[in-house]
């Protein structure tokens, strides 16, 4: 592992994440990524996020931007390269909300943690203390047929911050909901982003989605994905929907746009 | 963290949202609504019923004469002799009890070997791989035609019957548990995988509830298979305490129509039981949460 410290520091996690003594929760080193059907996916791909850092992913729709995430998360096996990270406790909200159809939202909360054999009392505070941070609490005893889109990917939400990760991959969550509830999650991230301060890669198509959460936009290329560039996107958090519509936001997004047009 | 802090930055609005999306739910029928579909409901079923009726009782007093009249017995006379004369009913009910207890019995073998196969399969690719050809061929062949075979190899007692209720109704709960357990999609492994949760924990944990609903319809067309098996088998082997297999060749050998429909009735009580049953059971446990 050499000079990367993975252990979590006293020191006050930073939102920039730019000094040197940052706490790095995520390192991808020239990791390249073959399928077996001879498909390459990415190519010397070289990232690091650090605690208080919320990297946007975008890219040409199947550039590998999920096979980037999952390689990450340990669910797949990178041909060559190294990822280095905390793989028992990571946060992943997938595209779908996957939600337990067989259990009540409190008990597909609670799943990690009983997974991580927490005792039953505890778990249940803790699985109580999530549906709170994203407004479901009078929502638990209910099954997941009963809940909306919207409230499934909060549940979702809730489920992965049970166990307080520090480092947080976001697989498309909000890709299959409506632009109002999707406004509404995003501003749920950015309030957990503020109140958790976790490492975030969130992988996205929209522009506008990647500018808004993240405080840095990683652009990548065609497949074999390459890196094409890495945008500091400065904007200090909480954010608010409003941002939308400054012109410093604007230039950004023109930027970001322009990139992917190259890619 | 600061966990407890984080609030919603306008509490009002929130909670409202949350409400319009709880008032999106449909509302519950409400009384006058519901026994106005009921009626509808029954309706149709009810009319067809009164057709048939009319056409049975047209044949059996119109068309067929007296002495033929043993071809299709009058509804009450069928009733009357069946189910109110008390030897006749004792002799029904007591094959009835025959039939439920052995059906019942081949359909629990049947559940317990249909699922640890499933599992198997589920589990491990080469015993799918294996067993697939197999399970079609089950499913291909007239099974009925190995009724003779299972007399001949195992005696006519109650072990054959049983043996032939476990062969004509494993198809089904094989079949729908292994679907069941192969119904949790990708996504729903890899969440299980992100926390190293073993083999067996996924099983218990995600595979067999992702199955329960696939599972329990199996039960129910199994269940029903499994009592036609038992008459079938009774009818076949002929030995034993009297089921309704038994009855059914009894009383068709004696030309003795009215019993012969009273047993037929009976056995098709059975079957319908069964099915309710098992439908009963499959909504209690997973009527709350299947999709």
């Amino acid at each position: 592992m050499g000079d990367v410290g993975l252990e979590v520091t006293e020191r006050a996690p930073t939102l920039s994440g730019t000094d040197d003594t940052a706490d790095h929760q995520l390192v991808v080193r020239s990791v390249s990524h073959t399928f077996p059907d001879g498909t390459a996916v990415l190519r010397d791909v070289s990232l690091t996020v650090d605690r208080g850092e919320f990297v946007a992913l975008i890219g040409p729709s199947g550039c590998g931007k999920s096979t980037l995430l999952k390689i990450a998360a340990g669910l797949e096996k990178q041909t060559s390269g190294e990822v280095i990270c905390h793989r028992d406790n990571i946060g992943f909200v997938f595209q779908d909300a996957t939600l337990l159809p067989f259990r009540t939202v409190q008990g597909n909360v609670e799943l990690f943690a009983e997974l991580h054999k927490v005792p039953k009392a505890k778990r249940k505070e803790m699985a109580r203390a999530a549906l709170e941070m994203v407004g479901l609490q009078r929502f638990e005893d209910k099954y997941p047929k009963a809940l909306s889109g919207g409230m499934k990917m909060r549940a979702s939400l809730a489920r992965s911050l049970v166990l307080h990760p520090h480092l947080f991959l976001f697989d498309e969550p909000f890709a299959s909901v409506d632009e109002i509830t999707r406004a509404r999650l995003n501003d749920e991230v950015i309030k957990l982003f503020t109140s958790e301060q976790f490492a975030a890669v969130f992988v996205t198509h929209s522009i506008s989605e990647a500018c808004f959460l993240s405080s840095r936009v990683v652009v990548m290329s065609q497949r074999p994905a390459r890196i094409l560039a890495d945008i500091e996107i400065p904007f200090p958090y909480p954010r608010h929907q409003d941002l939308h519509y400054e012109t410093a936001f604007v230039d950004k997004a023109r930027q970001v746009a322009q990139l992917l047009g190259e890619a | 963290m600061a966990l407890a802090t984080w609030h919603s930055s306008d509490p009002l609005q929130e909670s409202g949202d949350l409400q319009e999306e709880a008032l999106a739910q449909p509302a519950p029928p409400r009384r006058a609504r519901s026994a106005h579909r009921f009626a509808k409901a029954t309706l149709g079923p009810l009319a067809i019923l009164a057709v048939i009726v009319g056409i049975w009782e047209l044949v059996s007093y119109v068309v067929l004469d007296p002495q033929r009249r043993f071809l299709l017995p009058p509804l009450q006379t069928i009733f009357h002799q069946a189910f109110f004369i008390h030897s006749n009913l004792s002799v029904l009910l007591s094959a009835l009890g025959v039939t439920t207890e052995v059906a019942m019995a081949g359909l629990g073998l049947s559940i317990i070997i249909g699922m640890l196969i499933a599992i198997a399969m589920s589990e491990f690719k080469s015993m799918e791989r294996g067993l697939y050809p197999y399970l079609v061929v089950l499913q291909t062949i007239p099974i009925l035609a190995l009724v003779p075979l299972v007399g001949f190899w195992l005696g006519f007692g109650f072990t054959a019957r049983i043996v032939v209720c476990v062969l004509i109704s494993l198809f089904p709960i094989i079949a729908s548990t292994l679907f069941g357990l192969q119904s949790a999609t990708r996504a729903y492994h890899e969440l299980f995988d992100l926390h190293h949760a073993s083999r067996f924990t996924k099983l218990v944990k995600l595979k067999l509830p992702m199955a329960l609903p696939s599972t329990f319809n199996g039960f129910r067309i199994s269940a029903g298979l499994s009592v036609i098996g038992e008459i079938v088998g009774g009818y076949f082997f002929q030995q034993g305490k009297p089921d309704i297999g038994v009855l059914l060749d009894q009383f068709t050998a004696q030309l003795n129509g009215t019993m012969l429909f009273g047993a037929i009735f009976i056995a098709s009580l059975l079957g319908v039981a069964v099915f309710w049953t098992f439908g009963g059971i499959s909504s209690l446990v997973v009527g709350n949460w299947k999709e």
